[in-house]
């Protein structure tokens, strides 16, 4: 007969992943580069919006993209066309990235590149509102996009991707006119949940608000980068 | 359906504490998790998968017991708790502020484990099954 034990753990259920997470981060933090996890439901436009983006910002910063899908390299493409390293990570039937599938997807992209030559690691995440809340990737910062069509209830319907994103898009902003939304009730929802976001309304159609968006990725670079370097120095 | 992947993270967890047991192998009776109701977790199937995953392994037969965290505020304006009410927004009743400060409701905790240590067994290696 033996005595029943117990051992306190006190462990984060997620503490796989969040392992590989941090090692995901400490070398994106020796290559002083940041990386942004792009999430959204599907639909919500962030393919569309990262072709505007990474447009625009090529022009003096070095990007690579890790694209996530469940099927098919449809936004891969769509990226690669705009000049920009892409790499597809396939999910099945996943629906989320985790850890290990970047880390994956960084290992591919070290047989194309040198990853210390970026400036900027987009991870555009597979569309969910819900998995891809709860595992880190490594990022540095979380950025969510929430479509005018989607109506002004997402964001108390799925609360912790909003109240975990750094910033918000309210995305497809030139729709409003010919939608019965109201997009300060959105704005306030996403407010409720997280008064410490970014909150940007956008349009990769008309161009609306992506000068702000823009200007709030270069403020993260600074920062991240500036830190990156901080770290080192005192290290 | 993200409760698989995270049933795989707490079986590597679970493997990983076995290593500090050797060469005994102990036998786990329950583990006990807590899970913040401000999660994207359903407790249920976190259940379902766990016995699908353990099936046929070295932790075939253990229970898994959640105890769910409440989603609790602070109102930063009057320093109040309160539980945030999805149908109020989330704002505090007290001050109709913004859901500010998060107390408890982000769990995703492995608390604990019962066990015995059986000292005649053998150390064995055998892989929960992946789901």
């Amino acid at each position: 007969m033996h005595m029943p034990l117990e051992d306190t753990l006190g462990l984060n259920l997620l503490a796989a992943n969040q392992h590989q997470a941090e090692h995901n981060r400490d070398h994106f933090d020796a290559w002083q580069l940041l990386c942004l996890n792009v999430m959204s439901s599907p639909g919500a436009g962030k393919t569309s919006l990262l072709e505007r983006t990474l447009t625009a910002l090529a022009t003096d910063l070095e990007m690579a993209v890790l694209e996530g899908d469940m099927t098919t390299q449809l936004d891969a493409n769509r990226l690669e066309a705009v000049g920009i390293p892409v790499v597809p990570i396939t999910t099945g039937r996943a629906c989320h990235l985790d850890a290990a599938m970047v880390s994956g997807g960084l290992r591919l992209l070290k047989q194309r590149l040198d990853p210390a030559s970026l400036d900027l690691l987009w991870v555009e995440n597979v569309g969910n509102l819900v998995c891809p809340a709860e595992f880190e990737v490594g990022e540095h910062r979380k950025v969510a996009l929430l479509s005018v069509t989607e109506g002004d209830d997402k964001p108390l319907k799925y609360p912790v991707m909003f109240r975990e994103a750094h910033c918000v898009l309210i995305t497809k902003t030139d729709l409003l006119p010919y939608l019965p939304v109201d997009i300060e009730q959105i704005e306030e929802h996403i407010r409720a949940v997280n008064p410490r976001c970014a909150v940007i309304r956008v349009s990769a159609s008309s161009g609306e608000g992506l000068e702000t968006w823009h200007q709030w990725v270069r403020e993260q670079l600074t920062a991240v980068v500036n830190a990156s370097v901080r770290a080192l120095v005192t290290a | 359906m993200h409760e698989i992947d995270m049933t795989k993270c707490l079986v590597l967890s679970m493997q990983q504490w076995r290593q500090q047991h050797a060469p005994h192998t102990p036998l786990v009776r329950r583990v006990h998790l807590q899970v913040g109701s401000f999660t994207c977790v359903e407790p249920d199937q976190l259940v379902t998968t766990w016995k699908a995953a353990v099936r046929d392994s070295w932790l075939d037969g253990t229970v898994l017991i959640i105890e769910t965290v409440p989603l609790v505020g602070r109102c930063v304006v009057c320093n109040t708790t309160y539980e945030p009410d999805p149908e109020q927004a989330y704002r505090s009743p007290c001050c109709d502020h913004p859901m500010e400060e998060i107390v408890s409701g982000r769990e995703l905790r492995i608390r604990s484990v019962d066990y015995v240590l059986n000292d005649s067994a053998q150390p064995t290696f055998a892989t929960a099954t992946a789901v």
